[in-house]
């Protein structure tokens, strides 16, 4: 097995194996050699970390809990499940972690003016939040068809102070939103940050949006060793780019007993519109990295599907690609169909609403614990709350609002 | 043989005119008889996109006119196969083509810069593929004696030329604006200046591209540019119903 210490990856120009990279417009090359300089002055001094721990703290509201989900346990009959609470993060998902990190980074830059990309608006209300919090001006980018099943978080944005700008290429979508976003910072690059929402696009964002997001596996590995004396014996996370999936996962890398398994969204079937890039797809370059991606065979990017707004991308984060390759982690798929199920069952069960993302999750713990000891133990990333998605699952229930 | 990109900067004595479509648009037909007409309408050099889904770097002109082409069945393939059928009856004006790594790397790099350079193509211009990722692009495209071209932008600094220039070759090209295809015409003396900073630094011609409109930019930024591009301007005549693209070519060219 190829050497997979917590730290060593990525490379010095942002590989992980043969993923990752930058590949991106050379109008883009200096600024994107100037973040990765800026991360790497900011990731050795203490007074940036002692800043953002204190920001995960009163702001966040972190450590989130680790909820032993005891009902869940008992009706699937098997392993011993716990979520890790990021639902329970101001704003409502893991996403906040990510967006402290870098609005902390463009401040020490002297940039005075963000962008963002976002699919479930999570990651836009999350900048929004910053950019509120720390008084810059903020220009979400979002798919059109992602803004019409994701009004709460449009709205939200708004109130925040944000602009928010449809996207209306491709299928307006995750993606078409990364692509306007790019071409925005191409043309502001000289006061703009982009605070990508992701482990994905080029150097260094997806280790640097990995770093942020480890403090949900950082606390996980502590809390449970605490909790029950021991690591868990599976990971489980949902995956639209992978950063919720890194960062519960990053800590455990170099623990061999403990499985991992990433959940990508299987819309309506991995024969028919899906956004598994790993079940389903093959490495490609899109957006500033090397990765798997869903395309034809002439390297056109094909549309991804999946209920859920956060991993309706044909895309996923380099690491993921590289963890697929090397099988240190192993990637599964769950059609909209479980994770609508999934959805019902953790709300009734649990008297947790979790988002539609986490719900992929949800869904593999119920093939999973079944299947396991009683005494084995699974981690599941309960990464958001489902208030947004209260529209897609009334419409999908037959129920008007 | 030379390469036709040298052999037309050695030949010139004016800028040269770069003109810019997107193989296949609005179909292959229409697409390869614009391409067919380009040199004698005054054409010096001829940039062919290579229609992606997901054109980062361009504006709507373009990404339109990539769908097009997509929605109307081009491919990789068909864009050799317009370079070849243009060949035959023009021997001697450069292609370069134009387009996002993806579709290049899918292709297989070695296998694509093989196929192009019998094809008949001079030049590659890869947007998102930076000096510090295109070894594979670069050692292949050196054996098969085709160009591949360099960027620098407005953002390029002294420092940063150090990495370009070395992989350079054919040309230099400019992109006058930080931004987009098809944007807002550029600051012409900001251009200039830098420009005249770069030349310090290399014998490589010079072009300058994005945001040039019509006769009057290509005027202004001729003055001290060995090249310019024009793109998207191209893109939008040819798409008007009473569009006449020979003679919008031959207004540029008459700018020089
Ligand atoms: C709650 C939630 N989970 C997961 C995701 C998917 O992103 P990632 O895979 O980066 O965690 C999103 C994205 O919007 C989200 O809102």
């Amino acid at each position: 097995m190829p050497d997979l210490k917590k730290n060593s990856l990525p490379d010095e120009r942002g590989h992980f194996g043969i993923y990752g990279g930058r590949y991106v417009a050379e109008t883009l090359m200096p600024l994107i050699l100037d973040v990765e300089k800026a991360w790497s002055d900011a990731k050795a001094d203490a007074k940036y970390w002692a800043q953002f721990d204190e920001l995960m703290r009163d702001y966040v509201g972190r450590p989130s809990p680790m909820y032993f989900a005891e009902p869940t346990t008992k009706k699937l009959g098997g392993a011993k499940v716990y979520f890790k609470r990021d639902e329970l993060n101001h704003t409502g998902s893991h996403k906040i972690n990510n967006t402290i990190g870098q609005i902390l980074l463009a401040l020490r830059m002297g940039k005075t003016r963000i962008i963002a990309e976002t699919g479930a608006g999570q990651h836009g209300v999350a900048t929004a939040t910053v950019c509120a919090r720390f008084g810059l001006p903020c220009t979400v980018f979002m798919g059109a068809t992602d803004i019409e099943r994701q009004k709460p978080n449009v709205f939200r944005m708004k109130l925040l102070g944000a602009e928010v700008r449809p996207v209306t290429s491709g299928a307006g979508t995750l993606k078409d939103a990364m692509n306007e976003a790019m071409r925005d910072w191409v043309t502001n690059v000289h006061d703009t940050f982009y605070i990508i929402g992701t482990v994905a696009g080029p150097h260094p964002y997806p280790a640097m949006v990995r770093d942020f997001q480890s403090v949900i596996g950082k606390e996980a590995r502590a809390q449970i060793l605490e909790r029950e004396g021991r690591l868990p014996d599976l990971l489980i996370a949902a995956i639209g780019g992978g950063s919720n999936a890194m960062g519960l996962f990053h800590p455990f890398l170099d623990d061999a007993s403990v499985k991992i398994q990433g959940v990508e969204a299987g819309g309506h079937g991995l024969h028919h519109k899906h956004a598994a890039s790993l079940t389903g797809g093959k490495p490609g370059i899109l957006h500033g990295n090397m990765t798997y991606l869903l395309q034809s065979n002439d390297g056109q990017i094909t549309e991804a599907h999946s209920i859920s707004a956060g991993l309706d991308y044909p895309g996923i984060g380099p690491e993921h690609s590289y963890l697929h390759d090397t099988k240190r982690a192993e990637y599964v798929s769950i059609t909209d169909d479980e994770a609508l199920d999934a959805f019902k069952m953790c709300t009734q069960l649990e008297g947790i609403i979790p988002a539609l993302e986490p719900a992929h999750a949800y869904a593999q713990v119920m093939k999973m614990a079944p299947k396991m000891k009683k005494d084995d133990i699974i981690v599941m990333n309960l990464c958001g709350r489902g208030d947004k998605d209260i529209f897609t699952v009334a419409e999908r229930f037959g129920v008007t609002l | 043989m030379t390469n036709r990109i040298d052999a037309t900067f050695a030949k010139l004595d004016r800028p040269a005119l770069i003109t810019f479509i997107t193989a296949g648009d609005p179909d292959i037909k229409k697409s390869q008889s614009i391409l067919d007409l380009l040199p004698a309408s005054g054409a010096d050099i001829i940039e062919l996109g290579m229609p992606f889904t997901d054109p980062m770097a361009d504006g709507p002109v373009i990404q339109a006119a990539a769908l097009r082409a997509l929605d109307s069945g081009a491919s990789m393939k068909t864009t050799l196969q317009m370079v070849r059928d243009f060949r035959k009856n023009n021997t001697d004006t450069p292609i370069v083509l134009m387009g996002y790594a993806n579709p290049v790397y899918q292709y297989g790099m070695d296998v694509f810069v093989r196929d192009a350079s019998a094809a008949g193509v001079d030049g590659l211009i890869i947007v998102d593929l930076p000096p510090e990722e295109d070894d594979e692009l670069y050692t292949a495209s050196k054996a098969a004696n085709v160009h591949l071209i360099k960027l620098v932008t407005p953002t390029t600094s002294d420092e940063r030329l150090k990495t370009v220039l070395p992989k350079a070759s054919g040309f230099l090209y400019y992109v006058s604006i930080t931004g987009i295809t098809g944007a807002a015409s550029a600051d012409v003396s900001a251009v200039k200046n830098h420009v005249e900073s770069i030349r310090k630094a290399t014998d490589l011609p010079l072009a300058i591209g994005f945001g040039i409109k019509g006769p009057d930019d290509v005027r202004q930024f001729a003055a001290f540019a060995d090249a310019v591009v024009v793109g998207s301007a191209i893109v939008s005549e040819a798409q008007k119903p009473d569009g006449d693209v020979a003679t919008f070519v031959k207004s540029l060219r008459s700018a020089l």
